[in-house]
């Protein structure tokens, strides 16, 4: 008993356009690398509470400057006195390189490694949820107003270019801080200062504009293409074409968009924390532990360094990642995919 | 012939060696003899200016660490180092004044040949004038330190019409002043010494001068400045001193500030000698480096400052006593101690009075094993379990707790300790960090239902009245209002009563007045509207060729006293 000769329909069916960016993407070593990257941190963060636990026995958000930590069996301050004449100063340790305080202590005694898991939680969760929460009103703007046309995309396309026109750095600032005093109050919402999802709901207003406009272009010439017209012409409702006809041949741009959304938003949130408009203490993002680290740049600078590298990996990363994903799902660039 | 070269070395160093150590030495001995250095330009890095030159408005620091050696009042406190440096002595007045009418007048006698930097002499005319300038340009301390003097009550409600005609008796003749008061006012002498009673000519417009100083008496006036770059002093002309103590003449020719730099910026351009003394503290980071490499240039001394943790006692959880002891208990100084870069800058603040004021006596009612009925004679450690008793006793234990806070540095450190104290205890505790600029103004104000900040608080001038009285007097608590020093809105009336007696006394018998301080600091603390932190000391630091470095009680620095080769 022998399987059955697949039949000629089955064997010379092309690969969908996912299957074969995906394995365009295969064959992109960098892109693969920054995955991988970015799954390792991803995963060590969401890991934080079991090193903090387990491999640096302490607790990151309560302060230990008066405490005192065993190395290699010798007892030692984690704030240690400054060897000087005159007695001035105190320095936190720096790192040991053991379980313990690996990347040394703040200045107010915690432990920089665990607290670099924690930020990296909360950045990364944030930049995240920002990039997505984005994505999704850019893609409601800007279908919305490529498809419609009219007044509704001079309209909304104003509104695109009012907000685009202040520097988003500045209409960032200017949001958290309105912000971060009371919280946000939405009627019987009441968002409080120290929730994460302000500066989420912030990052992702401010680069809306950013994502909208190449998404209203793609769906301007999509909706001038020969099979949406054909759908218009057979009668479809227009809620239906924009569902099966246009926002899948958008989900593309969408991904491609999302790393490059993702790192801009990793690097808007470490600029509101570092201003202490982010994250709010005691939590931590990275942003937040380089601005712990800046009073020690000259004594512990690993406090200020371990953050910025976290972030320029992750931003880095992402960048790859989003080349590649343009690489692999550029239909323009089929024939060097073919290869 | 071993021997006899052994020998021959030994004589060689023997001839040798006294004139090598004599040459080594030779530098120490002539700094250690050497004569004061007139001329010069002095260099000082600031990191911003302090806004108005206007030596009646301005209330900051800097502007009276700039302004001393511009401006005269007539009373003054020395300008000598030492605890000594008090009470007021006579300046542009040639005598101290006695209190007569049981307080209500005051009779002095001006200098005779003293002139403004513009050539003008001083009369008794630029006295009156220059007090009635405190009303008419609205002087932050008109009210506080002027209103006892007659006819204030009117100046206050119209400046634009004051005369003071009652209040300033003056005879051009015999250069005669005298101050009639409509009630007693234990400090006058002190209010007579501070910076807002500088004599002034009486051409002077009476409003703000903004950033055009006005001519003084001093041995410098400032000739240039612009807030965003730089000020430069040069030599009052007409000059001549006429009290060494009270105001001498100055060292340096010019005296040149920058403004813009950064603290730890400056600290990099004061160790390559590009600047003499940068007016900020030395940044924490920074000091192992300095206390290392440039420990001949570090001045450290203690200023009247400390920080504490302000109890709103009209909020709760702080309505309740068992509660503001708690936290007192509970907070860890010495982890204050650290936060503020060790033991050699800082040590714990158990009391209201910080040390060095009139009336400082040493104790901690809130430390293990102390209690406000007998207190321990200085922090040891704190007492959780007894913090936690109290918290528990008082009913309020899982209750929302907001600590304000000025953004930055130590305070946030503090605010962060506190908050996980708060938390240990049952409260669910967070941080608000305002900027600076609007934090003092924030807490102030009773409608922003502060339930407890962070501040430090600083001395005009060495008095207990300064931190006891202006911080927890009933009259010093004014709600819905931005100006209320009185930030916990404490009033007990038998400590008022505590605190008037004492500032009687002072008029009569200062050591009586000194311990009726004490009485009250202890008073107070037994009622605990405030949790005292530390007392911190500021780190100076001066460049290599700056000499003669003298740090006073009420002046802190002596700038024309600087002096650079």
């Amino acid at each position: 008993m022998t399987d059955p000769a697949p039949s000629p329909a089955q064997d010379t069916k092309p690969p969908g356009p996912w299957r074969m960016a995906l394995r365009s993407l295969r064959h992109n070593r960098s892109a693969l690398f920054s995955f991988a990257v970015l799954v390792f941190l991803a995963v060590a963060s969401v890991l934080a509470p079991y090193y903090a636990r387990y491999v640096a026995h302490t607790d990151p958000f309560v302060s230990n400057v008066a405490g005192s930590i065993t190395v290699g069996g010798q007892e030692m301050d984690i704030m240690q006195p400054n060897d000087n004449p005159l007695h001035l100063g105190l320095s936190p340790i720096g790192p040991t390189w053991h379980g313990s305080y690996m990347l040394g202590a703040d200045s107010q005694g915690r432990d920089v490694a665990a607290r670099l898991l924690y930020g990296g939680r909360n950045s990364l969760l944030i930049s995240f949820c920002s990039a997505v929460l984005c994505l999704v009103m850019a893609a409601a703007v800007g279908i919305a107003a490529g498809f419609c046309g009219g007044i509704v995309d001079t309209i909304l396309s104003r509104m695109m270019d009012i907000m685009w026109s202040v520097p988003v750095y500045l209409f960032a600032i200017s949001l958290s801080i309105v912000t971060v005093s009371d919280g946000l109050h939405l009627g019987p919402f009441v968002i409080e200062s120290d929730n994460l999802l302000l500066p989420i709901c912030i990052i992702a207003l401010v680069y809306i504009p950013y994502a909208a406009r190449p998404i209203r272009g793609r769906v301007m010439a999509l909706r001038e293409a020969e099979f949406v017209m054909a759908a218009r012409c057979l009668g479809v409702p227009r809620w239906r074409i924009v569902l099966q006809d246009i926002l899948p041949n958008v989900t593309s741009t969408l991904v491609v968009l999302g790393p490059l959304i993702m790192a801009m938003s990793l690097l808007a949130e470490s600029a509101l924390s570092f201003l202490s408009i982010g994250v709010q203490a005691p939590a931590a993002s990275w942003g937040t532990l380089i601005q712990d680290g800046e009073g020690l740049i000259y004594t512990r600078p690993m406090v200020a360094i371990a953050p910025g590298l976290a972030i320029i990996a992750v931003v880095l990363a992402l960048n790859i990642l989003g080349d590649g994903l343009r690489d692999a799902l550029d239909v323009r660039d089929a024939s060097h995919r073919e290869q | 012939m071993k021997d006899t070269r052994i020998q021959a070395i030994t004589q060689w160093m023997k001839r040798v060696l006294p004139l090598l150590l004599g040459f080594m030495l030779t530098p120490v001995a002539a700094h250690a003899t050497e004569a004061p250095k007139m001329g010069g330009t002095l260099r000082i890095l600031v990191s911003s200016a302090a806004g108005t030159l206007d030596p009646q408005i301005s209330y900051i620091g800097l502007t009276k660490f700039f302004e001393t050696p511009v401006y005269d009042t007539l009373l003054t406190y020395p300008k000598f180092a030492g605890p000594n440096a008090q009470p007021v002595i006579p300046n542009l007045a040639e005598n101290v004044p006695q209190p007569e009418d049981n307080g209500l007048t005051y009779r002095l006698t001006l200098r005779k040949g003293v002139h403004f930097s513009n050539g003008q002499l001083l009369t008794v005319a630029d006295v009156a004038s220059s007090f009635r300038r405190i009303f008419a340009a609205g002087s932050p301390t008109a009210g506080p330190y002027y209103s006892a003097i007659k006819g204030a009550d009117i100046c206050l409600k119209d400046p634009a019409h004051c005369t003071l005609a009652e209040g300033i008796e003056t005879d051009a003749a015999t250069n005669a002043i005298t101050f009639h008061l409509s009630r007693p006012d234990p400090e006058f002498l002190e209010h007579l010494a501070w910076l807002h009673a500088s004599i002034l000519p009486a051409s002077t417009p009476p409003h703000d001068m903004g950033n055009t100083a006005p001519p003084g008496t001093g041995p410098y006036q400032i000739t240039d400045y612009d807030p965003t770059t730089h000020m430069r002093f040069e030599r009052n002309p007409y000059f001549h001193e006429w009290s060494h103590d009270a105001q001498p003449a100055g060292f340096p020719d010019h005296i040149e500030v920058t403004f813009g730099l950064e603290p730890e910026a400056s600290v990099t351009a004061v160790e390559n000698g590009q600047a003499d003394l940068m007016y900020e503290n030395v940044p924490l980071d920074r000091l192992g480096e300095v206390g290392s490499k440039y420990a001949a240039q570090v001045h450290i001394f203690t200023p009247l400052l400390y920080y504490y943790a302000t109890l709103n006692v009209n909020e709760p959880p702080f309505t309740s006593l068992k509660v503001r002891q708690a936290l007192n208990y509970a907070v860890n100084r010495h982890a204050m101690v650290i936060y503020d870069g060790g033991s050699a800058v800082a040590s714990p603040q158990c009391q209201l009075l910080p040390e060095g004021t009139p009336g400082y006596e040493r104790f901690c009612a809130y430390t293990a094993g102390a209690s406000p009925q007998n207190p321990a004679p200085e922090w040891a450690k704190p007492d959780m379990e007894k913090a936690r008793q109290l918290v528990q006793e008082s009913g309020t234990k899982g209750m929302r707790v907001t600590i304000v806070t000025p953004s930055g540095g130590k305070s946030d450190n503090t605010a962060l300790d506190l908050r996980s104290i708060l938390e240990d205890l049952g409260y669910k505790a967070s941080v608000h960090s305002i900027s600076p600029a609007i934090h003092f103004t924030f807490v102030q104000n009773s409608d922003n239902h502060v339930q407890i900040s962070i501040g430090g608080w600083n001395a005009d001038y060495p008095s207990a009245a300064s931190f006891l009285d202006t911080l927890f007097a009933c009259s010093n608590f004014h709600p819905h209002s931005d100006n209320s020093p009185n930030m916990s809105g404490f009033c007990d009336p038998h400590i008022d009563d505590m605190m008037h007696h004492a500032a009687k006394l002072a008029v009569t018998d200062r050591a009586a007045s000194n311990a009726a301080w004490a009485q009250a600091d202890k008073a107070l603390m037994a009622q605990a509207p405030a949790v005292p932190l530390v007392q911190t000391k500021r780190v100076v630091l001066v460049s290599k060729r700056t000499r003669n470095v003298i740090i006073t009680l009420n002046d802190e620095i002596l700038l024309s006293q600087l002096q650079v080769p």
